[in-house]
């Protein structure tokens, strides 16, 4: 499904500023897999997804997805099919249009064959409305109500609702967790399983939890300095522990609070 | 007090100014952009209008303008997107090349007479009786707002208000805010250039400095509207930005009637609006001091 061959990126090049974000990175994601990141600050999570997403050219390497070379395509022409979710849930959607608008553009702009006048019919607003009860949040009673008024939770499972409503070849989930309280982020958690697992998305998300990164998913790998330094798929990942993560976390001379308070 | 004939050229001049209202609650509103290019897409809209009208086509003047007004936007959203000139400075940039582009248009003469010409307007005297003026004005503006509503309800106008509204969201989603936003000023200029061509022929003259103070006026309409309807949905905002742009022209009458020179209204237009979006900044104070406690 995703395939990336040696990409490369290097910020600041030829200044005492250079940082080498990622260094000859290659991976392969068979359609339905779900990998969870791990890795320290500045290992090159964030800058994988942001080269992923088309945010800056990389400098070597390719990208394929689903068999086509994306590797010089434009951001807005690549998140027509791949989402993303990112820590801050106030960036995802737009506070001053209502619930229903919200999802409307991202149905209008995902769907395939439609004219840039194409507006939303009677059905796929009783399809948002199904969608939203799906997460059980009463947001389908509160259609018209501008998205500002919703809590940071609630935007955060609403973006999760418009990456996924027409179904994205790949999803990049950027810590989408992180910013919210403990109780709100297991639910919008639980929510990505089951919508992961319900349409069979290929999906990437970094965590800081080690917990999660072994509970979510089929694969694990862990980043440092731009590469990745460690994977874990199958049964090997099926009988590790967190503790055998956090000691391979430190084998690599890794350290980070976040990841040290998460594994206890 | 005020006569029919008052009340009449109140609520006319209301429904074509009301275009500019609309326009700029697409660029100030939904996109965020204060659009200094207003004034001269106006001057540009009845310049194109009286132009084309002498040359004996009335109506096919009001496309011709609009088509002119959305070339003027397109210029702003390009000095704004392609050579990334702050919003404010490229709309005055394009507003002041306007003023060249005016004149040429004209012939270079700073007006255009139609006294002896059908306008639209004359055009629809006989079928319409009285309210030949103002039928067909607020028939236009009617159906502009109408349109402006639906189109911000299609993929491409949700796409523009989610530009002006969060433009974190935006870059990393589907939308190419180049685009959006081209499309944003072209249909906001369109609808001002409009403006200025239906009061060129409501009028029978075009002159140079129609345009000047045209985008106050518009934000105080704008703001006026707000008052008169604040909040709400799509239709209602719409509909605010053209009853405020008919009161706002009631209030002029009124002013004309105190025997106010007309010299002052821009200067009572500025006020208005540095007022009303001022109005926040004003109450904060009182707030901070505790006087409320």
């Amino acid at each position: 499904m995703l395939t990336l061959q040696g990409i490369c990126k290097t910020f600041n090049p030829g200044t005492v500023n250079e940082k080498r974000a990622l260094n000859n990175v290659s991976l392969h994601l068979e359609a339905g897999d779900f990998v969870t990141i791990l890795g320290s600050n500045g290992a090159g999570k964030s800058t994988l997804f942001a080269s992923i997403a088309g945010a800056f050219p990389v400098d070597e390497g390719r990208i394929l997805l689903d068999g086509e070379d994306i590797t010089g395509q434009p951001d807005y022409r690549r998140s027509k099919y791949i989402g993303r979710l990112f820590q801050d849930p106030l960036k995802g959607t737009a506070p001053n249009m209502t619930i229903e608008e919200n999802l409307a553009l991202a149905y209008l702009r995902a769907s395939e064959r439609r004219s840039p006048f194409s507006m939303v019919t009677g059905a796929d607003r009783r399809n948002f409305r199904d969608r939203l009860s799906l997460l059980e949040l009463g947001l389908e009673d509160r259609m018209n109500h501008p998205v500002g008024l919703l809590s940071g939770g609630q935007r955060q499972a609403l973006t999760l609702l418009m990456a996924t409503l027409v179904t994205p070849k790949l999803l990049l989930l950027d810590e989408h967790t992180a910013a919210l309280d403990p109780a709100t982020a297991a639910k919008v958690l639980s929510l990505t399983q089951k919508i992961v697992a319900e349409n069979r998305i290929t999906c990437l998300m970094i965590t800081h939890n080690i917990p999660s990164a072994l509970a979510l998913g089929n694969r694990t790998m862990m980043m440092k300095d731009g590469r990745v330094v460690f994977e874990l798929s199958g049964e090997a990942r099926q009988k590790a522990t967190a503790e055998d993560l956090l000691k391979a976390f430190h084998s690599q001379g890794m350290s980070s609070d976040r990841v040290l308070f998460s594994a206890e | 007090m005020i006569s029919s004939a008052v009340l009449f050229s109140a609520l006319e001049l209301g429904c074509i100014y009301a275009l500019v209202a609309l326009a700029l609650f697409l660029s100030f509103r939904v996109l965020n952009i204060a659009d200094m290019t207003t004034d001269g897409s106006f001057t540009l809209g009845c310049a194109v209008s009286a132009t084309v009208a002498v040359a004996g086509h009335p109506f096919l003047a009001l496309p011709a303008a609009m088509a002119a007004g959305a070339c003027a936007g397109a210029v702003t959203a390009a000095l704004q997107t392609k050579l990334k000139i702050p919003s404010i400075l490229a709309g005055i940039i394009t507003n002041t090349g306007l003023y060249t582009v005016n004149l040429a248009v004209m012939g270079f003469s700073s007006n255009v007479n139609m006294m002896k010409n059908p306008t639209v307007f004359t055009a629809m005297q006989p079928l319409l009786g009285q309210l030949y003026k103002l039928l067909p004005t607020a028939l236009v503006t009617a159906l502009a707002a109408a349109l402006l509503v639906v189109f911000l309800n299609t993929r491409l106008g949700l796409s523009i208000r989610a530009t002006g509204d969060n433009p974190d969201m935006v870059r990393a989603s589907s939308i190419n805010t180049g685009f959006t936003i081209t499309v944003g000023l072209s249909v906001a200029n369109a609808l001002t250039a409009l403006s200025g061509a239906v009061l060129a022929q409501y009028q029978k003259t075009a002159d140079i400095s129609l345009g000047s103070g045209m985008v106050i006026i518009g934000l105080a309409s704008l703001i006026i509207g707000e008052t008169i309807l604040p909040h709400g949905k799509l239709w209602r905002r719409a509909l605010g930005a053209v009853l405020g742009s008919i009161l706002y022209r009631f209030i002029m009458a009124l002013a004309l009637r105190l025997d106010l020179p007309s010299e002052c209204l821009k200067l009572i237009s500025a006020a208005i609006v540095a007022l009303a979006i001022g109005l926040p900044a004003i109450r904060r104070p009182k707030v901070k001091g505790g006087a409320q406690c």
